[in-house]
């Protein structure tokens, strides 16, 4: 049977099955074949907090989105081209996110009574034309799967557990990527532990594939050329992992050793798992007794002379509220990542949100002023990181760092840098006991000497009570302390002079200026091309610098004469920009656990500028 | 820095220009002296001290050292004092504590310290009271004791500081006293010589708050009758004259005459330091008032510290694998190139 072949710019494949059923594995697997044949992409992973909730329920249902193509790809995408579902719950929970016309490919096996009834169905979707705006592939997975198992005498549950290899074998046909990549994995992965299961794998792999090619289902396939990246060595990376070497990374080039401190949580642990590998690195990983442990151990690291870091969500940023403002006041350097998740409360664990920007820069008791920055792609955890150790570094001072759960689970291609191209990270620890005053400060940053232990002359106490400003023995003197808020406040100002000025993408004056901060940098950026294009006078500004903000952002911010600012939470990088710069903002906010979507940021700007939408 | 023997040093290098500031006959006037007469003996660098401690009259203790201090929050000292020494093993980390901050907000950090086996030494300056924020009960407090916040008596039950400290898994655990200061200094020595986390409650008495809490352990009128000293291998004699022992009886001790001709010295319990299950038996002694009250070295064991692990695990990878090449780690697993 002849095939055609067709060129697409770009899909947006989303895989969806049990928690069980290996989506995120499967969804991994894809992204790293795509990345490899040089496509741009970002991915979405979407997935419950319960380990494993029971098979076939909605609530158990785990998703992996990712969009691919030759063209520059910003987001995972708004609406999916493709739809994997393994079970009814997973179609009936995904069928919103597909776009009209897109393609459904399920496993019909998996549309029993039971599973029906599981999803709260009380008709099965594949009969009732409920699914007729879609092209709906109806294939026995389960009974090819275990057909292609047949002689190799595995239980029923083992060969059920190589179905997701299938439907990744059928995508790979189906979007002309080689299954080379994915056959070394299930070697590496399985042979040494079970030569059996690596072979089945192997072979339902492969069953995927053959089958799109055989049947008469499929006639088309589709294929994504390269996009074009500036030239370089690309790698794919999630932004999680990301961080850990931008972690890693500026210890090496500050000549220090890295510690990191922390307490396992949703969706920050992969940093902790990522760094506890990297013991040839010199790394140290403290998994500590609790949240405060975690930092109270990366406060005496960074004492000590290591580039210290703690990693957790929101949550665990309340529980360190204390020991951050002990940083602050013993003025060490010190980064906290934040990866970011719905809240308030426990929240929602695996879910993303923005929501956690004002308790950064404003959560401590007292006049607690410390450095933020924010990441805006998964990529950019790596930069940002770097930077916030960088300035941590500089100006003796925590430096907390934002991410969010969509960036820290979000995968993208990285051009990955020279490391003789990093910025460089100087250090330098006091040796000289003349003149040696703890509390004395650098004229330009304000920053304090480092006097690590072990230093011979150098010993000195410091400790959260306030201190004399030059001495840092205990002062309850009413002047000195007035004038120690005013300086730890002036010395996180004056990084200012230290980052990059703020730009826009677009033009530099108009009519609109669309304001984000971290994750939503992708669908903003898509949203303001996109009405670019119909012509309208709008422009992008993406803030990376929150406390202080870059010294040019109120002149920025003055050239236009109304502004948006999109953000997942109820409205927090607004207060800010309104309380500063007075600006008339009007807030664009959708808290529901996942990236805005570049169309409602269009509609939003199309709602104050009037555009014709259509 | 060049590793030249240490210099010999005197009590007034471990005195810190600061007045100190305790009520005027606190016990911890003279646990700090102990400890400043004592350190000098040390084959240590001066430079490598560091002293931690959270919140509490007995947290102030840092600023009253000449070495490096870290005097943070509440209950946090052992965490803080962890990262120290993971960061640096050279130092030579040294926390002191109270009963509240050690046992009550900061419980959790020590019996995590204790089990880890870092090498820090924890001083808890018990004095069944909390001073600094002027006279509640704490967890070490009495059944009954009236205090500021229970003025119809303590219905908590009490920490035993020793028990906590061996079901923590410490390797080294002792009790000793303020107005003892003999028998402070040598404890502390000990606690030096100890590779691993070290844990000594000190009895300390809170002139303002709770005074004479511990008197009838620590005046000499009524300290032969209410002390047994613990010595490794040694039975334990105890009283005027040496008149009474502690034999076992069964697991359960009892005070004997050694008088009398019914039991001898060689009918006691002899003290084994490195006998856990023993350490129990006599930090429950506090159980019976009929007992004397045991001061020493509970248990003394050796066990791979926590930060010497961590150091063997870099080392292992690093044998293995090669010195880390971040070039490398960046580059990762899986790359290609775009001309």
């Amino acid at each position: 049977m002849v095939k055609s072949l067709e060129t697409l710019e770009e899909v947006t494949i989303r895989f969806a099955g049990d928690s069980g059923d290996g989506m995120q594995l499967t969804g991994t697997q894809f992204t790293n074949t795509v990345a490899a044949l040089g496509a741009d992409l970002s991915t979405l992973p979407d997935y419950p907090a319960e380990i494993r909730a029971p098979a076939g329920t909605t609530y158990g249902v785990s998703g992996f989105q990712i969009k691919f193509g030759s063209t520059d790809i910003l987001t995972p995408g708004d609406t999916c081209d493709v739809l994997v579902a393994m079970n009814p719950a997973a179609l009936v929970t995904n069928t919103k996110m597909l776009r009209t016309g897109g393609t459904i490919i399920v496993n019909e096996d998996a549309f029993t009574e039971k599973n029906l009834r599981l999803a709260n169905l009380a008709t099965n979707p594949l009969d009732d034309g409920s699914l007729s705006k879609f092209e709906v592939h109806r294939i026995a997975i389960s009974k090819l799967t275990a057909a292609a198992l047949e002689d190799m005498n595995l239980s029923t549950k083992s060969v059920d557990k190589t179905k997701n290899f299938f439907a990744l074998g059928l995508m790979y046909w189906m979007y002309n990527r080689p299954i080379d990549q994915s056959v070394k994995f299930i070697r590496e992965k399985f042979s040494a532990k079970d030569p059996q299961v690596a072979e089945a794998n192997l072979r339902v792999l492969k069953a995927g594939y053959n089958y799109g090619d055989t049947t008469e289902f499929f006639t088309t396939r589709y294929d994504v050329r390269p996009a074009q990246l500036p030239a370089g060595r690309y790698r794919n990376i999630m932004g999680n992992v990301a961080t850990a070497l931008g972690l890693v990374a500026a210890a090496k080039k500050a000549g220090l050793e890295l510690f990191l401190g922390s307490y396992p949580i949703t969706p920050a642990s992969d940093i902790l798992h990522e760094l506890s590998r990297l013991k040839e690195y010199g790394v140290k990983t403290f998994q500590a007794e609790d949240e405060i442990a975690a930092i109270c151990s990366a406060i005496g690291a960074s004492y000590a002379g290591a580039l210290a870091a703690t990693t957790t969500s929101g949550p665990g940023v309340a529980l360190k509220t204390e020991a951050l403002g002990l940083a602050v006041m013993l003025e060490l350097p010190l980064v906290l990542i934040n990866v970011q998740r719905g809240g308030p409360s426990t929240g929602l664990p695996t879910k993303t949100e923005q929501s956690d920007l004002l308790q950064a820069v404003f959560g401590r008791n007292g006049e607690a002023p410390l450095c933020v920055i924010a990441a805006s792609t998964p990529v950019d955890c790596f930069g940002a990181t770097y930077e916030a150790a960088r300035i941590a570094v500089k100006f003796m001072t925590p430096v907390m760092c934002l991410t969010d759960g969509y960036l820290g689970n979000g995968a993208e291609p990285w051009r990955v840098p020279r490391v003789e191209d990093l910025a460089p990270i100087p250090v330098h620890f006091v040796t000289d006991p003349k003149g040696f005053q703890p509390y004395s400060r650098d004229p330009e940053t304000l920053a304090r000497p480092w006097a690590i232990p072990g230093t011979p002359g150098l010993e000195h106490r410091i400790g959260g009570l306030e201190k004399d400003q030059l001495t840092g023995n205990i002062s309850y003197d009413p002047d000195n302390h007035d004038a120690m808020v005013k300086i730890r406040a002036e010395k996180i100002e004056r990084i200012a002079n230290d980052i990059p000025l703020q730009t826009v993408e677009g033009d530099a004056t108009g009519d609109l200026l669309v304001v984000g901060w971290g994750s939503t940098y992708g669908s903003i950026r898509t949203a303001v091309a996109a009405a670019r294009e119909r012509g309208l006078s709008v422009s992008h500004a993406h803030i990376t610098y929150l406390n202080p903000f870059p010294r040019n952002l109120g002149d920025v911010l003055h050239n236009f004469a109304r502004f948006l600012v999109p953000e997942i939470n109820n409205g927090q990088l607004i207060r800010l920009l309104r309380a500063k710069y007075l600006i008339p903002a009007t807030g664009f906010n959708a808290i529901k656990g996942l990236p805005l979507r570049a169309e409602e940021i269009e509609n939003a700007i199309m709602e104050i500028l009037g555009g014709n939408n259509g | 820095m060049a590793e030249t023997a240490p210099a010999k040093l005197t009590i007034k290098d471990f005195q810190s220009d600061q007045d100190v500031r305790w009520c005027p006959g606190c016990g911890d006037y003279s646990i700090l002296a102990q400890i400043q007469r004592v350190f000098p003996e040390f084959a240590h660098r001066k430079e490598n001290y560091v002293a931690v401690s959270g919140i509490g009259c007995s947290s102030r203790f840092p600023y009253y050292m000449d070495v490096y201090g870290l005097h943070g929050i509440h209950g946090r000292a052992p965490a803080i004092a962890s990262g120290v020494k993971l960061a640096n093993p050279k130092l030579d980390v040294w926390v002191a504590t109270g009963d509240g901050d050690g046992l009550s907000i900061g419980g959790n950090h020590m019996i995590h310290m204790l089990r880890r086996n870092v090498d820090i030494k924890a001083l808890l300056f018990n004095n069944e009271i909390y001073g600094l924020t002027k006279g509640q009960f704490s967890p070490t407090s009495q059944l009954g004791q009236i205090t500021k916040s229970t003025p119809a008596g303590v219905i908590d039950q009490p920490f035993i500081p020793v028990s906590l400290a061996l079901g923590a898994g410490a390797t080294f655990v002792a009790r000793t006293m303020d107005r003892d200061p003999k028998h402070l200094q040598e404890i502390i020595r000990r606690v030096e010589k100890h590779h691993g986390s070290a844990f000594v409650e000190i009895y300390q008495n809170c002139v303002v708050f709770n005074d004479g809490a511990f008197f009838q352990y620590t005046e000499k009128e009524s300290r032969d009758d209410n002390v047994v000293y613990l010595e490794h291998g040694k039975p334990l004699v105890f009283g005027k004259n040496g008149a009474k022992g502690v034999r076992l009886n069964g697991f359960t001790p009892e005070v004997v005459d050694i008088t009398n001709g019914k039991y001898s010295a060689a009918d006691l319990l002899v003290h084994n330091e490195n006998d856990s299950t023993l350490a129990f038996i006599l930090a429950n002694m506090i159980h019976d008032p009929g007992l004397p009250r045991p001061m020493g070295v509970f248990l003394a064991q050796e066990r791979t510290t926590y930060e010497d692990a961590v150091q063997a695990q870099i080392a292992k990878a690093k044998a293995k694998k090669g010195e880390g090449n971040l070039q490398k780690l960046l580059d990762g697993d899986e790359t290609w190139e775009i001309a």
